[in-house]
């Protein structure tokens, strides 16, 4: 549907678009992460492409297959054109230094909180963000849980925990984190129907 | 002269005077019989056991038989916290101000498996279990529970209290009359004859 769209941006930013693969349906620009603002601008802006409704902004940690390591996922729609278009670019190094990108809420509002909830899960660092803070965790959690390197069963309770050792079957006390991981050699007691 | 007995035990006697009747009976169990029956609920709902939590408060099952019927929005009115859905951390310091709120005597009710145990959320996000923040009077595990397992759970925890006994306890899953009946019916497979 859009691939006209991938032809306008090649186009116009020629080398700075990296990659683009169009695959069910799908159509998708690897851009450079220093034009990222530029470029959505323009998405927005050019009459051909009228990019108006923002969809969504996340973000992936592809630690140890690839680098640079994440990549910032942007979908934007056109009610007038109805097509659409997926934005990605990746930034960062193994070590997640430089994971920073331009904030696009200058150009959609709706970004916003999309932004605050990339920032939230992954550490990217939106620059130009009127307001970065985490929108899901607690302000005291340290760390961003969605990245591959935060250890899963992990949690920061922000109250002491009490101990309850008198806990009842089928609980038991060790319940939470380990108690989904060990599916496999779950004992299973006398069936109870 | 009649007798009644009440969950615990413990036996009251109305004697019959000849205009006038009186009762006697022990002033600890008259205190609990009374609390048994007007349990004051402060509902922390949270998550997808809500739905199952207003078909409980809903008429067809109708809590206003056990007496714990009327929902009071202000920790400082209400008895009994009933713990509906996934608590996160984020919201554990809340839960546990309420709890702390709440003036005594008060009891607490872990609706459903997220509240008991945590469930299936095995994350950074979610608190394993209510009782790692407050104390829990009944678990009703179920994602979410039958009615009827909340039900037993109420009365349970009603018969605790007649007992005076404040340690957890826990609703065991009904005989399930489909298992039985299972020779009869069996959904999606061809039945075996057995
Ligand atoms: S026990 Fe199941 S139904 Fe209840 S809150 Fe948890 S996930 Fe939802």
């Amino acid at each position: 549907m859009s691939k006209r769209v991938l032809e306008i941006l090649k186009s116009k930013f020629g080398d700075d678009i990296y990659e683009t693969h169009s695959q069910f349906g799908d159509d998708t620009a690897v851009v450079n992460p220093q034009r990222w603002r530029e470029i959505a601008r323009f998405l927005r802006d050019d009459p051909q492409c009228a990019m108006n409704m923002f969809v969504d902004l996340t973000a992936v940690d592809y630690l140890g297959r690839q680098t640079p390591r994440f990549e910032v996922v942007l979908h934007v729609h056109s009610l007038e054109r109805s097509h659409r278009i997926r934005l990605k670019a990746r930034i960062g190094d193994d070590d997640a230094n430089g994971v920073e990108i331009d904030s696009v809420v200058s150009v959609w509002k709706g970004a916003n909180w999309f932004e605050r909830e990339c920032f939230d899960m992954f550490g990217v660092n939106f620059k130009g963000h009127p307001d970065l803070r985490r929108i899901l965790m607690y302000p005291e959690f340290v760390g961003y849980p969605l990245r591959k390197d935060y250890p899963a069963d992990k949690t920061q309770p922000l109250v002491e925990l009490r101990n309850v050792p008198d806990k009842l079957p089928p609980f038991s006390t060790d319940e939470g984190m380990p108690f989904g991981r060990q599916t496999h050699d779950y004992p299973r007691g006398e069936e109870t129907n | 002269m009649g007798e009644m007995t009440t969950g615990g035990g413990t036996t009251i006697q109305v004697l019959e005077g000849s205009e006038t009747g009186f009762a006697t009976t022990k002033f600890d169990a008259l205190l609990n019989w009374a609390r048994k029956y007007s349990l004051f609920q402060y509902p922390f709902i949270t998550a997808c056991c809500a739905m199952e939590f207003m078909a409980m408060a809903s008429p067809r099952f109708d809590m206003a038989r056990f007496g714990a019927e009327a929902p009071r929005f202000s920790p400082r009115q209400s008895d009994l916290l009933w713990v509906v859905g996934t608590i996160s951390q984020r919201q554990a310091p809340a839960l546990k101000r309420i709890y702390e709120q709440m003036a005594d005597p008060k009891y607490v009710f872990a609706f459903g498996t997220c509240a008991s145990c945590g469930g299936f959320y095995d994350n950074y996000t979610t608190l394993a279990g209510i009782d790692k923040v407050v104390p829990v009077d009944v678990y009703v595990p179920g994602c979410p529970p039958r009615p009827e397992a909340v039900i037993d759970g109420l009365l349970l925890l009603q018969d605790k209290i007649a007992r005076g006994d404040r340690t957890p306890a826990i609703v065991k899953p009904r005989r399930d009359p489909t298992v039985q009946a299972g020779n009869l019916v069996r959904l999606g497979k061809k039945s075996t004859a057995t």
